[in-house]
């Protein structure tokens, strides 16, 4: 390290110049920009700005120049090495973005490949119609009754306005259970309609009802593409001070705009069913049927029979109702078009997976 | 029931121009639902004509003897057709389906040659244009007839009806017949109806009787008329306009005597019995049945009658089932020329239940069950007696019986907005006493009060809000116009119905596609689980009238069902599988408790009602789901992984946590459950279900995949969390220490993972298992589990030597299940 003290060596003052500042501003700035790579970069670096790189040199003799000189030969000095810094920064910051663009186009893959690594679970188109008639009426202010399956012949007929001679007895297709000691059983049945919930309802909770009640019925009925022994009905019940069949049939329009359609034509068929008095049955104007346009059957409905508000305590003087149910198996095929009952119930994964969670 | 526009019409002014779908259309205003409407014109399409008999030519060279015939169809020369009938001559007047002809059931006519002659057409029985049953020969019209060959022949036939079929409600036994049908239609059309039972007097009854008769229950049959008419011609046939009514109404033609008591109960709904007069013996007596009595009916059936049975006895014995069925000793038989009509009225719920008793539907029966107008008896017969006179050749009888213990309809008060409370609708009193009187009922108004009497062919008619029903009916339900109540307040979902959809749906998003099943199942099933004899799944309820003879029982458990769901998509080709259901079991009382009666005429008693909630099955809520094929799915990425127990019991923890419950998994052993795959699903101290791979023997016995498993919870044993108190959330950073123990290779590691948690302490945040080994170091019959323990602390940053602290006590805890620290 000698030459810091030897002031006088022509050579070394030379690296003062100007030009010859500019010189080595120059070669650093070229010899930056031919570097291919960061590692290149890295090993031309020390040549430009390194201890021996030529701004580096020039910056030592600074202090042997005289006083008067000093200021001068320090700024021109500090600019090339500024300027040799610059380009140096510029030319990583390009090699930098470069080399991050060229990671990312390595990294690319196909993203249309397939990604399900777990079968795909799905709800029953059923239940989330279940479900979507629950809400709509739970939005109104309704709530949900439920009520067993295997139901006592009290609750599923008699209370109901059906007697055991009642010839609409007869015509429900009744599954009947056996006695422990295998005799028909005359007390209990699979429940063949959802009404007995509305006896249950009825016994149990005071007037005003609001209630709906989605569940599993029950007709001895072979599966066919248009029948099966199992099914689901949803059932309605309002008891109130002030209830009319323009009640019933202002809800049954609302309710069939939501589930159906907004558009939907809806009529009132006089009907009958010993509970309701008097009853109806709710078509709908059908203008798509295959076989032509054409009223089709959506669900029973009537105002609640007096003999069965009396028989579960409510006062028909102070109160009347009215009753409805519906299918929703047949609600699913008027809304989907399913064409057969039997692809509802024999649980293929194909056909609740086409539903997913929105039915 | 099944009538025709033809029948209709003699009744009701139905408007020239008026469509089958405004007969429907009216029908269906009127409360009757049309189930199907069958155009005969169309049944028959292309040229069928009349045609007239030229020449016969007697054909003896085959089997049986064939007819060579020459007919005149209104075209230059005369068609030759083969006919193999016999009853027609020459000059007869004929119906020929010409080539081109389409008869029912898409039998073409065409030209042909056949025994060894042209043959250009073909001479139609009834039966073969579907007009009636009558195959016995060909359709020969009646003499005078007076259309010309070639004329087009369907209206002569009456191939240009229209038959409805209506789907009777079961209040409105009138409607079971032309009578009642045709008085709606006219009512909805707005057009004259005439009574059918008004064309003809009614009998009149005289001091003696056809036949000695004593009515012993006049409550089971208030009115029974007799008549009689002598020297019946036997050879003659019924008419050939019945015999088309009766087949277009679905019933066989039999014979004149029975023909006429069909014909009469499809016009005016009253049912009658024909009997041989000669083969009674002795007086009649309608009379209840003793116990044992023997009958066989009509349809071939000995009956053993039962003493609320009534009946029609003779010297002999029983003779009819009354008002369902008659027996074969008085029927009238083909030689018969005394025949004596019944008409009578019974108590309909005796008939519903004679009906229900023997298993015998009959047309009667159906009629007398719904009610039938008591003021026809008399009629009835009378009108049969007539017809047997003009077509049997018969004698009318000059006796007639009539025995009437009518009791008169007892007339209803109403208050006369009633119906306009019901509807929302505001109809004028006018209206409504309009209305009512268009039914036929006699009306008195008395202030804001009417009386109503009922006709007599609605004994329907009984309350209140019958009456306000018929009003509202005739008036129109169109004029019920919706308006949406406003409901009270709702509580929304309950906790249990909540939960029922947070478990659907966090199935479904691990991956469980929900399959809703039958709950039949085939007791084997019990076997093939491997249950024990004294396993209380085997003790199921049984369904006394089953779909499938071979599955008469309801399930005790999800799976049978769940698990033959999984065998049909496995069938229908699909691998990788995860179903499940929520549904009910059904479970019976251990000893079975009689449901009381209860009353319907007011609310039963509390009392009442818990014993009938007592008798009744135990029906939980259970939620189930099975695996097969892979669980992680094989892919490009790599190969997948088959389905396990772990997942089976992973599926049980999924419901859980949708059901804020923490569930404890134990080692069990549990049909149909691999007894070292099974896991015991406890909340709290109450087992709640079981999860794990199923038995191989199960699977060999079911035809399922090797390693199915299956998990089944019973959802209503899980307890409701309620409201949730909120966690403390720390901020400061958690300590992490990994401690790795010995323990018996017989062990659970849910054991020592409790046994570690607790002495772990308040701070622990989170313990997790992260290796499992077993080997030689730790010597035969140990394993190592490798868990990481997480500790924070609310309110500062926990040190090193205070996580080790909380280590050591987890592990000085869990030596209570044996654990050791390892060391190797």
């Amino acid at each position: 390290m000698t030459y810091r003290n030897d002031p006088y060596d022509p050579k070394q003052v030379a690296l003062l110049d100007p030009e010859a500042l500019s010189r080595a501003v120059a070669e650093a700035e070229k010899a930056f920009a031919e570097t291919r790579d960061l590692d290149d970069l890295a090993a031309v670096k020390h040549l430009h700005l390194g201890d021996r790189a030529p701004v580096s040199l020039a910056r030592r003799e600074i202090g042997a120049l005289p006083p008067a000189a000093k200021a001068d030969a320090g700024k021109n000095v500090n600019q090339a090495r500024v300027a040799v810094q610059a380009a140096f920064d510029a030319r990583r910051e390009a090699l930098e973005a470069e080399r991050a663009a060229r990671v990312l186009r390595e990294e690319a893959v196909d993203v249309t490949l397939p990604a399900g690594r777990r079968p795909q679970g799905a709800r029953h188109p059923l239940t989330l119609l279940s479900e979507q008639v629950e809400d709509l009426f739970l939005g109104m202010g309704y709530e949900i009754a439920e009520g067993p399956e295997v139901e006592s012949a009290w609750y599923n007929f008699d209370a109901l306005n059906m007697g055991p001679d009642h010839p609409a007895r007869q015509m429900m297709d009744t599954f009947y259970l056996e006695t422990a000691k295998r005799q028909v059983s005359k007390d209990l049945v699979l429940r063949t309609h959802t009404s007995p919930v509305q006896i249950r309802t009825m016994l149990t909770k005071k007037p005003p009802i609001y209630v709906v009640c989605p569940g599993r019925v029950y007709r001895t009925d072979e599966l066919d593409a248009t029948h099966t022994p199992v099914f689901m009905q949803v059932e309605g019940l309002v008891i109130d001070k002030g209830i009319t069949m323009s009640h019933m049939r202002g809800v049954l329009e609302h309710f069939a705009r939501v589930m159906i359609g907004e558009d939907i034509v809806t009529r009132l068929r006089p009907s009958y069913f010993p509970f309701t008095e008097p009853s109806a049955e709710l078509d709908l104007w059908w203008p798509l049927h295959r076989d032509g346009p054409r009223w089709i059957e959506w669900g029973g409905c009537g105002m609640v029979n007096p003999r069965v508000l009396r028989a579960c305590g409510v006062d028909p003087d102070e109160y009347t109702g009215f009753a409805f149910g519906m299918g929703i198996e047949r609600t699913l095929m008027l809304r989907s078009g399913v064409t057969d009952m039997r692809h509802m119930v024999e649980g293929d994964v194909r056909f609740a997976r086409a539903y997913g969670t929105e039915v | 029931m099944l009538v025709s526009r033809s029948w209709l019409r003699e009744y009701v002014a139905i408007p020239e121009g008026a469509t089958a779908l405004d007969i429907d259309t009216a029908f269906v205003r009127a409360g009757l639902e049309i189930e199907a409407v069958t155009d005969l014109s169309e049944a028959v399409t292309g040229p069928l004509v009349v045609g007239r008999v030229v020449s016969i030519e007697e054909l003896t060279e085959f089997k049986k003897p064939i007819r060579h015939c020459h007919v005149e169809v209104g075209e230059a020369e005369p068609r030759s057709i083969i006919c193999g009938a016999r009853n027609f001559a020459e000059g007869d007047l004929v119906v020929v389906a010409l080539p081109g002809t389409v008869l029912p059931g898409g039998f073409a006519i065409a030209s042909r040659k056949t025994y060894g002659r042209l043959s250009d057409g073909m001479i139609c029985s009834a039966r073969e244009l579907g007009v009636s049953d009558e195959h016995d020969g060909i359709i020969v019209l009646p003499a005078g007839t007076p259309e010309a060959p070639g004329t087009d022949a369907r209206s002569i036939v009456g191939l240009d009806d229209v038959i409805f079929e209506i789907n009777v409600t079961p209040d409105r036994g009138y409607c079971f017949s032309v009578r009642g049908l045709a008085r709606e239609l006219a009512q909805s059309l707005g057009v004259a109806f005439t009574d059918p039972a008004e064309l003809t007097a009614p009998a009149i009854r005289t001091a003696e009787g056809p036949h000695p008769l004593r009515v012993d229950d006049t409550t089971g049959c208030p009115r029974f008329a007799l008549r009689a008419v002598h020297g019946v011609d036997p050879a003659k046939p019924s008419p050939e306009w019945m015999k088309r009514r009766l087949a277009q109404s679905g019933m066989r033609s039999i014979s004149l005597a029975v023909d006429v008591t069909n014909y009469l109960m499809l016009e005016l709904g009253q049912p009658l019995h024909a009997f041989d007069r000669s083969a009674l013996r002795g007086g009649l007596v309608v009379r209840r049945a003793e116990a044992g009595e023997k009958l066989t009916t009509l349809d071939d059936v000995q009956r053993v009658l039962e003493p609320e049975d009534i009946v029609i006895a003779d010297d002999t014995g029983v003779i009819s089932l009354a008002g369902v069925m008659g027996g074969q000793t008085s029927e009238v038989a083909p030689d018969t020329t005394e025949v004596m009509f019944e008409a009578a009225s019974w108590e309909p719920v005796s008939i519903a239940r004679t009906s229900r008793r023997h298993k015998l539907v009959s047309e009667a029966g159906k009629r007398f069950e719904r009610g039938v107008d008591p003021a026809l008896c008399a009629v009835a017969v009378n009108r049969a007696a007539e017809l047997m006179v003009e077509y049997g050749g018969a004698v009318m009888g000059d006796h007639v019986t009539d025995l009437d213990h009518r009791v008169p309809a007892a007339p209803a008060t109403l208050p006369i907005g009633l119906a306009a409370r019901l509807a929302g609708v505001d109809y004028t009193p006018e209206e409504v006493v309009a209305a009512l009187e268009t039914v036929g009922c006699r009306v008195t108004a008395d202030g804001e009060t009417l009386t109503v009497t009922p006709p007599s062919w609605r004994p329907d008619l009984t309350d209140p809000a019958d009456y306000a029903e018929e009003v509202i009916r005739v008036l129109g339900v169109e004029r019920i116009v919706g308006h949406l109540p406003r409901a009270t307040p709702g509580r929304g979902l309950t906790a249990r119905q909540r939960r029922r959809r947070t478990v659907g749906r966090a199935l479904a998003d691990a991956g469980y596609v929900e399959t809703p099943c039958y709950p039949f199942v085939a007791p084997e099933v019990h076997d093939a689980f491997g249950l024990d004899a004294a396993d209380p799944r085997r003790r199921a309820l049984r369904i006394a009238n089953p779909i499938s003879a071979a599955e008469p029982e309801l399930r005790t458990s999800l799976l049978p069902p769940l698990l033959a769901a999984l065998k049909r998509n496995i069938g229908r080709g699909h691998k990788d599988l995860a179903l499940y259901e929520v549904g009910q079991v059904f479970l019976p009382k251990a000893t079975e408790v009689p449901v009381p009666d209860l009353p319907v005429a007011h609310r039963p008693s509390d009392e009442e009602l818990a014993a009938v909630a007592e008798a009744m099955p135990d029906q939980p809520r259970h939620v189930a789901a099975v695996l097969a094929g892979s669980a992680d799915l094989a892919g490009w990425w790599g190969a997948g992984r088959a389905a396990d127990w772990s997942d089976a019991v992973e599926a049980a923890r999924v419901v859980a946590r949708a059901s804020g419950v923490e569930l404890d998994v134990a080692q069990g052993e549990h049909a149909p459950w691999h007894p070292g795959r099974c896991a015991e699903l406890r909340a709290g101290d109450v087992v709640v279900g079981h999860a794990g791979e199923l038995h191989p023997a199960v699977c060999e016995a079911l035809e399922l995949p090797r390693r199915t498993c299956a998990m089944e919870l019973n959802l209503d044993l899980l307890p409701y969390a309620g409201k949730v108190a909120a966690p403390s959330v720390s901020t400061y950073p958690p300590a992490r220490i990994d401690v790795a123990v010995v323990v018996d290779a017989a062990t659970p590691s849910a054991a020592v993972a409790s046994a570690l948690a607790q002495g772990a302490g308040e701070l622990l945040e989170d313990i997790e298992l992260f290796d499992v080994y077993q080997g030689e170091r730790l010597g035969e019959g140990r394993k190592s589990l490798a868990y990481r323990l997480t500790f924070r602390a609310l309110d500062r940053t926990l040190t090193a030597e205070e996580a080790v602290g909380y280590r050591d006590a987890a592990v000085a805890a869990a030596a209570s299940v044996g654990a050791t620290l390892r060391d190797v």
